[in-house]
């Protein structure tokens, strides 16, 4: 086997909200085209670690971070990295299917049309992307007839798809995704469960979950953090059937979270 | 003492409970009702004053004649039409000034300052609303006058352009406190989209919020609208009270507020002028009921897309 290529890296990853620390010496290396889930209980930091990936974390003006992130080789914290060009390479799916109050084609679009002028954008570029981007998350055969219905109007999985399907044209190399089913019922779930599966020949995915059973179906690596702190980082099903640390243990035993 | 508190509650809270609710839910009634009360109380009363003119007005001299003159002994003549294009006029240049700078200033205030900025900033804003009008009158009459005489090519001081001034300063506050509420009630989860696909603050704001929010900064705009339509003293002050058709910006105009203000102290009870001014007080009644219906039909499109 050829040596793993990792596509974030963190080194002594600190970050304080005001005077709260939220994350503590946080090293890890998530390999590239896995899917890696961040698991842990309420409050250990999983979403917060998510969120500094792309840097969406600075939106709230109290958060300090210290240590190092290199997403694709580079440093995002380096004063010379573009914000943009990192969101560009680094998509993120959120909690609650939040598609844009467009129409779906547009929602797919929207990214193109953000890093382009309009003259670069003929029509046929912008069809083609939508077509494309359908059909990778396998929404194209339902929606092509109806490009321009309100994207809000879908139901909550065909939203949460779109989410996904609007980060494709800007071709990303790592897609992040803040509990991507949990507004979803159980039929949804397997859908983006299976979406994932398929995405990760070309992405690198990270995934956070409350969901145990989910993690364990569903992803190739495994991170457990606890208060901030990584406890273990393995493959999953290594973490689950033999997990080398008591706190990990009888967190996936269910005894507390 | 062997009554448990328990027991207290039991004996006595029923009967408090019943008569005191029944009381606040009839005064709270009271107070909803009598907002119509009101309403259709001074709509009735300007109504009853004006009403016995109608029928005598030759309507088609009153809406197109630029001739007022309610007190001519030989032929009286009352035609508003001057003061209903000066009305217009100054209320629409008015919002060509306000609307940009309050739209600007609520985009500010919501998206792109935070904190002591913001609540600073939110403060100031709702003081210069609280500014009296006739206090705008008078920076009117002694401030823009003369900074307009001075700078501009304009020969008098009070004419239209100082009084819109007054009037988009009147309304941005408005504009801009409404026109926060409607950005504000954008989900977040709007912003956190854009914003992860790579969209800058200004990409957001006029890609996502603007389209998002646009019911309710189209009601902002309105309700600004209704307040420079309905504002009397400082236009009064700062128009030149001259009777004619606008041909330029710094032509002194007159409003049909300001009409009714500087000549109702003059005219006799129930003579046809003291009717007259009642009817142009029916006629600002229409305007701002229309621009207030819009306002509401406006926010009521916000609630139909995103409920």
């Amino acid at each position: 086997m050829d040596a793993p290529e990792y596509s974030i890296t963190t080194r002594g990853l600190n970050l304080w909200y005001g005077q709260f620390q939220a994350l503590v010496d946080v090293s890890l290396d998530i390999p590239a085209r896995r899917i890696t889930a961040l698991i842990g209980p309420s409050g250990c930091g999983k979403t917060t670690l998510l969120r500094c990936f792309n840097r969406i974390n600075e939106r709230l003006g109290y958060v300090t971070t210290r240590g190092e992130i290199h997403v694709l080789g580079r440093n995002i914290y380096a004063p010379d990295v573009s914000l943009l060009e990192l969101r560009k390479a680094v998509g993120m799916v959120f909690q609650r299917p939040n598609p844009l109050p467009l129409s779906v084609y547009e929602n797919v679009v929207f990214g193109l049309r953000l890093h382009h002028r309009r003259g670069e954008l003929p029509r046929a570029r912008l069809d083609a992307a939508v077509e494309q981007a359908l059909r990778e998350v396998g929404l194209w055969n339902d929606l092509k007839d109806r490009l321009d219905t309100p994207a809000t109007r879908l139901q909550l999985e065909q939203q949460q798809k779109l989410c996904i399907a609007r980060l494709l044209p800007l071709k990303p190399q790592v897609i992040l995704m803040d509990e991507p089913c949990s507004a979803l019922d159980v039929n949804g779930t397997r859908a983006i469960e299976e979406l994932l599966f398929a995405l990760r020949e070309h992405y690198t995915l990270v995934v956070v979950t409350h969901n145990m059973a989910q993690a364990r179906r569903a992803s190739d690596e495994c991170i457990f953090m606890l208060l901030g702190r990584v406890i273990e980082h393995r493959r999953t099903e290594d973490l689950f059937l033999n997990p080398r640390r008591p706190e990990t243990a009888e967190y996936i035993e269910g005894r507390y979270g | 003492m062997s009554e448990t508190p328990l027991e207290t509650l039991r004996r006595h809270r029923p009967r408090w409970d019943r008569v005191g609710e029944r009381a606040v839910e009839g005064l709270i009634r009271l107070c909803g009702y009598s907002a119509i009360l009101f309403v259709l109380g001074i709509f009735l009363f300007v109504f009853r004053e004006g009403a016995p003119l109608l029928p005598k007005l030759d309507w088609g001299r009153v809406l197109l004649s630029p001739e007022w003159y309610p007190t001519s002994r030989m032929h009286v003549r009352y035609g508003v039409a001057a003061m209903i294009a000066g009305t217009l006029s100054v209320t629409a240049l008015a919002m060509v000034l306000a609307v940009p700078f309050g739209l600007g200033a609520a985009i500010f205030v919501s998206e792109f300052c935070t904190g002591r900025v913001k609540e600073t900033l939110k403060i100031v804003i709702e003081l210069l609303a609280a500014i009296p009008s006739i206090v705008w009158g008078f920076i009117g009459l002694s401030v823009t006058n003369r900074l307009i005489q001075t700078y501009l090519p304009a020969p008098v001081g009070l004419n239209l352009f100082n009084a819109a001034c007054l009037l988009a300063l009147m309304s941005v506050p408005i504009i801009v406190s409404i026109g926060e509420d409607a950005l504000k009630a954008v989900p977040d989860s709007y912003r956190e989209a854009a914003l992860a696909l790579g969209a800058t603050r200004w990409q957001t704001v006029y890609r996502v919020l603007l389209p998002a929010a646009r019911h309710g900064l189209l009601a902002a705009v309105l309700l600004g609208v209704g307040r420079a339509i309905g504002e009397t003293m400082a236009v009064l002050m700062a128009t030149g009270h001259a009777n004619q058709f606008p041909r330029s910006l710094f032509d002194p105009i007159r409003t049909l507020t300001a009409t009714i203000a500087a000549e109702l102290g003059e005219t006799a009870v129930g003579s046809d002028h003291y009717r007259m001014l009642f009817v142009i007080g029916l006629m600002l009644f229409t305007i701002t009921f229309i621009v207030n219906l819009l306002a509401d039909l406006a926010v009521r499109g916000v609630r139909n897309k995103t409920g």
